[in-house]
């Protein structure tokens, strides 16, 4: 379980996150939601202890996430990065299989090899995709190859930052489905921020609206469209009248 | 204008500076620490060798032959006022060793490394992919970091000595082939003149320079703006800072190894 409690961090005057308190049970999947520019990123990243929240606790799995041994803990999760972030200097079975060649969980790399292969293939790319380069690969199928990279070491926690954002409807249609499929096929606890609302629908099981720094409203995804909380039903409606400001 | 409130921004500026001095030395000291550290990443240092050192041979080949086969030129020119054009070899020698072999090789470096290394650790960070080295367990400082420090300290000071043998060649050549010197004498007036002193100052500036070419790259790439234009400001403060440091070590350690 992930558990954050009046997180709070702010970059300069922008206070971006203002106390920010969430719980995700085990095992299931939370879909943050919310404008550009509301922290939903900053959120994930104090979570993995990329940006260090200015004040507040996260919990994980009952323990503070700040204290302990770092790569253990880091060894837990797999993410996929909104713009894939994958290694531009190695080929595609090496990204996918990062964590498998080297540290502690190194393994011999015909091993990891097909490690990389197998998940490749779960994500639904050719065996042959695992000798090219990411440079030589569509947006599409960079995220893939993300997202075979962020379940290679099969993590009990995976995060998904905008995993369909550049896509177009029906590659984000099958990102979504198969990020639905790996996260209840492994049993892992999922986080995804987005501001697509076919994700949403297609992976929650919980969502949390973020805006102004706090979680506006969170409740099981069957209960979205009847939350009753202004920011919530803006948000769906894509409407530019409401408590959100079009212009930010 | 005011002359406390120009007071007050040089006073900013200078404190601006000395923290970033701060900074880099701090950044130094722990990209230094880490090569001393496990894990340690053997095929992203042998890359690093290739980069830095075969890769950058054939423009620090040329930079010293052309400076060297010039060096010859204008000694002659400037030594036959005085009636000492014999001195070409010695001059050419020291020159190369001392002085222009060190620095500029540190400068190409700085201008070919510095700026890559730059570029390319500001484009992994704007594209998060030192992001997910860490959620991979992977220490950027071990994995991008210490490999090109390490690198250029190995092979910087490798290509100084190549930059200046092929320098003194240069120098060789123009004057045993267009100033009429005789090619035994040449080459026996410049292996007599050369002091183990200037071969070791050559080749200590050698590994200072890698230093800081490697480091400025570094720090400059891991500390760099978002986007396009914050990648292109890196690497353009990289190789400013480091063609500008790398001038100020020389002149540093030229005072400490031969200051009379």
């Amino acid at each position: 379980m992930i558990r954050m409690e009046n997180v709070a961090k702010a970059f300069g005057d922008n206070q971006v996150l203002q106390s920010m308190s969430l719980e995700i049970p085990k095992g299931t999947s939370m879909v943050i939601i919310g404008g550009s520019g509301t922290g939903k990123s900053v959120a994930l990243k104090c979570i993995l202890g990329l940006i260090k929240p200015d004040s507040g606790m996260i919990y994980v799995n009952g323990k503070d996430a700040a204290k302990g041994d770092r790569d253990k803990f880091l060894a837990r999760f797999g993410m996929l990065f909104q713009g894939a972030a994958l290694f531009d200097s190695l080929p595609v079975w090496q990204n996918v299989s990062f964590r498998l060649l080297r540290g502690p969980l190194k393994r011999p790399a015909e091993y990891a090899r097909e490690i990389a292969i197998e998940k490749l293939r779960r994500v639904g790319l050719k065996s042959d995709v695992a000798d090219r380069f990411p440079s030589e690969l569509s947006g599409g199928m960079q995220k893939r190859v993300g997202l075979a990279r962020a379940i290679a070491a099969e993590p009990e926690i995976i995060f998904f930052d905008e995993p369909t954002t550049g896509l177009d409807p029906i590659m984000s249609g099958v990102i979504n489905d198969l990020i639905r499929e790996i996260v209840t096929e492994m049993g892992a606890t999922a986080m995804t921020i987005t501001h697509d609302m076919s994700s949403v629908r297609a992976i929650a099981d919980n969502v949390a609206m973020l805006h102004g720094g706090v979680i506006q409203w969170t409740g099981p995804v069957s209960q979205m469209d009847a939350s009753g909380d202004p920011y919530v039903e803006q948000f769906i409606s894509g409407s530019a009248e409401g408590p959100i400001e079009a212009v930010r | 204008m005011n002359p406390l409130a120009a007071l007050g921004g040089l006073g900013r500026a200078v404190l601006s500076m000395l923290a970033n001095f701060g900074k880099v030395g701090l950044f130094a000291l722990d990209a230094i620490s880490h090569i001393f550290r496990p894990p340690y990443y053997p095929r992203e240092f042998a890359v690093a060798l290739m980069n830095v050192g075969w890769l950058s041979l054939p423009v620090v080949g040329l930079t010293a032959i052309f400076t060297g086969g010039a060096l010859a030129l204008q000694i002659y020119a400037g030594g036959a006022r005085f009636n000492a054009e014999a001195v070409v070899p010695q001059i050419v020698a020291i020159g190369m060793v001392r002085e222009l072999g060190p620095v500029l090789v540190g400068l190409m470096i700085a201008a070919r490394v510095t700026s890559s290394i730059a570029a390319e650790i500001a484009t992994m960070k704007v594209t998060e992919q030192i992001d997910a080295l860490v959620t991979l367990s992977t220490h950027p400082m071990k994995y991008l970091t210490a490999p090109r420090v390490l690198a250029a300290l190995i092979t910087v000071p490798l290509l100084v000595g190549i930059g200046d043998i092929i320098g003194i060649a240069g120098g060789y050549v123009v004057a045993t082939q267009n100033l009429g010197f005789n090619a035994a004498t040449y080459l026996q007036n410049t292996v007599n003149f050369l002091e183990t002193k200037d071969i070791v100052s050559s080749l200590v500036k050698g590994a200072a320079f890698g230093l800081i070419a490697a480091i400025m790259g570094c720090y400059s790439g891991m500390n760099s703006g978002r986007g396009a234009q914050g990648v292109g400001r890196a690497t353009k403060s990289s190789v400013e800072s480091a063609a500008i440091m790398i001038l100020a070590a020389n002149f540093i350690l030229t005072g400490v190894f031969f200051s009379v």
